[in-house]
């Protein structure tokens, strides 16, 4: 198993060195992706500066709601995030090397790239996770505990899909590399704000096709011990990991699909 | 320069398809969130009601393609790469020929990637747009000024790459910070004291902010003239100080090769 790891190893470290070669560059890179994330949080700040309420949660709960779920994003944004530069993969002929080698292809893919700047974001959203736990009035109990956990991998594993379903889509649609940051972007602006605030239809949308209130707002209604709004039972909220795994097949069988639709870049 | 670029956008339809679908769905997101604020305020939020908002939301999905919100990197390319020789030596003013060719950019953007946010906006909540020709006269120009305030901008800030080698930090550092400021995100009329305060002191709001509080009508008659002077009076600033930095840069340029 260690040996069978190793390529992966090797790939990751060359990665890490070549973007800490240039120091000044990838300070500037950080900065960029902290800055992204305090942005981000701006659009609740400012809210929050008007009212005392967003979708029945106060400033603590949603403060809650968008560090849990940009913590996830963030998390499966480095991990496997730059499958979103297939398109460019596909257009120049590159994949057809990834099919060369004696290694899985998604494998590889997930390996070609992490890009460390994206620790500034994930360092964002912790600092706000940090300071909103406590904000919120919680009745800590061994199954809250277990709830957080399971939502933060839960979470982390749905943004993965989102992203290995959006890869999976670019098979199809070369050009359409916007069309599908709908679904990931979109998914997680989604699910950084209460799904409570949301038309019914809209609200079963993002929940039960692109589920991110499983992300970060179901998991709060049961941390705050909070009913859910119409159609979305408090209960739901433990049931992150289910929508995690279907996701995750959903977007495996797409990816093979994809693999087997593409036939060269004609290079 | 004005009818090529606008030629040359015209070529990728799909792109153009893909980029208004989402910018359709993260109006629809905003437009929820903003509806719920302007609820928990009580129905109107720094003069904003319900209709206001969410109008307020999809303008602004309309206006992202036209005046660029997530970036330029052009003419930086072209100076990293050494191309800009090439536009050195046409017997045109460079910044003039890229603005031109924005123009042509921004208004042939305009009706595939602004129309259909502002459709489905209009579809699913209505849109609370003035049933008078003046507001709309008066949008056209503000929209005019705002995507040429926005070039201005990104001409400034491209120009760095005379001075840096890797500029993806510092036009993602200047691309969040005039998202946020310009209104994008949410009204700067929302923005705490301190945040409007350092958000009007820029020429931000001039991008976002001003087009869509002319055509809305919430800024009208002397208003809305005094928003348009604020524009102009940027513009000229903005592109004046384009040009000195690009006359600076071009005198320390080498560009190697014949």
């Amino acid at each position: 198993m260690v040996d069978r790891l190793r390529p992966y190893r090797e790939l990751i470290g060359s990665r890490i060195r070549s973007q800490t070669a240039y120091r000044r560059s990838f300070a500037l890179d950080v900065s960029g992706s902290v800055m992204v994330g305090l942005v981000e949080f701006a659009e609740v700040y400012i809210i929050f500066a008007n009212v005392d309420a967003l979708g029945g949660l106060d400033f603590a709960g949603v403060a809650l709601v968008f560090a849990l779920a940009h913590l996830t994003f963030s998390v499966a944004d480095l991990i496997i995030g730059h499958l979103d530069n297939l398109p460019t993969y596909l257009r120049m002929g590159t994949l057809d090397a990834f099919l060369l080698r004696p290694l899985p292809v998604l494998a590889q893919l997930v390996t070609s790239d992490v890009s460390l700047r994206r620790f500034g974001r994930i360092a964002v959203a912790m600092i706000i996770l940090a300071i909103a736990l406590p904000m919120n009035d919680i009745d800590w109990t061994p199954a809250r505990v277990a709830l957080l956990i399971i939502a933060a991998t839960a979470g982390t594993a749905i943004f993965a899909a989102l992203f290995l379903a959006a890869a999976a889509v670019q098979f199809w649609l070369v050009e359409g590399r916007e069309f599908v940051n709908a679904f990931t972007y979109g998914g997680n602006y989604a699910a950084s704000f209460p799904a409570s605030v949301f038309a019914v239809p809209m609200r079963a949308f993002f929940t039960f096709v692109v589920p991110a209130a499983f992300v970060a707002y179901l998991p709060t209604l049961v941390l705050l011990d909070l009913p859910g709004p119409v159609g979305l039972p408090q209960w739901l909220g433990w049931c992150s990991p289910v929508a995690a795994v279907a996701l995750w097949c959903a977007a495996l069988a797409g990816w093979r699909a994809g693999l087997r639709h593409y036939s060269g870049a004609g290079s | 320069m004005f009818v090529n670029g606008f030629r040359r956008w015209a070529t990728y339809r799909l792109a153009l398809a893909a980029g208004a679908f989402t910018n359709t769905v993260f109006g629809l997101i905003r437009a929820f969130i903003t509806v719920g604020a302007i609820g928990a305020a009580g129905g109107t939020l720094a003069g904003y009601d319900a209709a206001a908002g969410v109008t307020y939301a999809f303008l602004a999905q309309a206006l992202i393609a036209p005046v660029n919100i997530f970036g330029w990197d052009e003419l930086a390319q072209r100076v990293r790469t050494g191309d800009i020789a090439v536009d050195l030596a046409r017997p045109i003013d460079p910044q003039l020929a890229y603005l031109a060719a924005d123009l042509g950019r921004a208004v042939y953007t305009f009706i595939p990637r602004g129309v259909p946010p502002l459709l489905v906006g209009a579809a699913v909540f209505g849109l609370a747009m003035p049933t008078t020709a003046l507001p709309y006269l008066l949008g056209v120009v503000a929209l005019v000024l705002a995507i040429m305030v926005s070039f201005a901008g990104r001409w400034l800030v491209n120009l760095t790459a005379f001075w840096l080698l890797d500029l993806r930090g510092v036009l993602t550092l200047y691309v969040l910070g005039s998202g946020l400021l310009s209104g994008h995100l949410l009204p700067v009329h929302w923005f705490p004291g301190w945040l409007a305060t350092a958000a009007n002191a820029t020429p931000f709001p001039s991008i976002v902010q001003t087009p869509i509080d002319i055509v809305t009508g919430r800024a009208a008659g002397a208003e809305a003239l005094a928003l348009i002077g604020v524009q102009l009076g940027w513009l000229i600033v903005l592109l004046a100080v384009g040009r000195l930095v690009f006359a600076a840069g071009t005198r320390r340029l080498v560009v190697q090769g014949g």
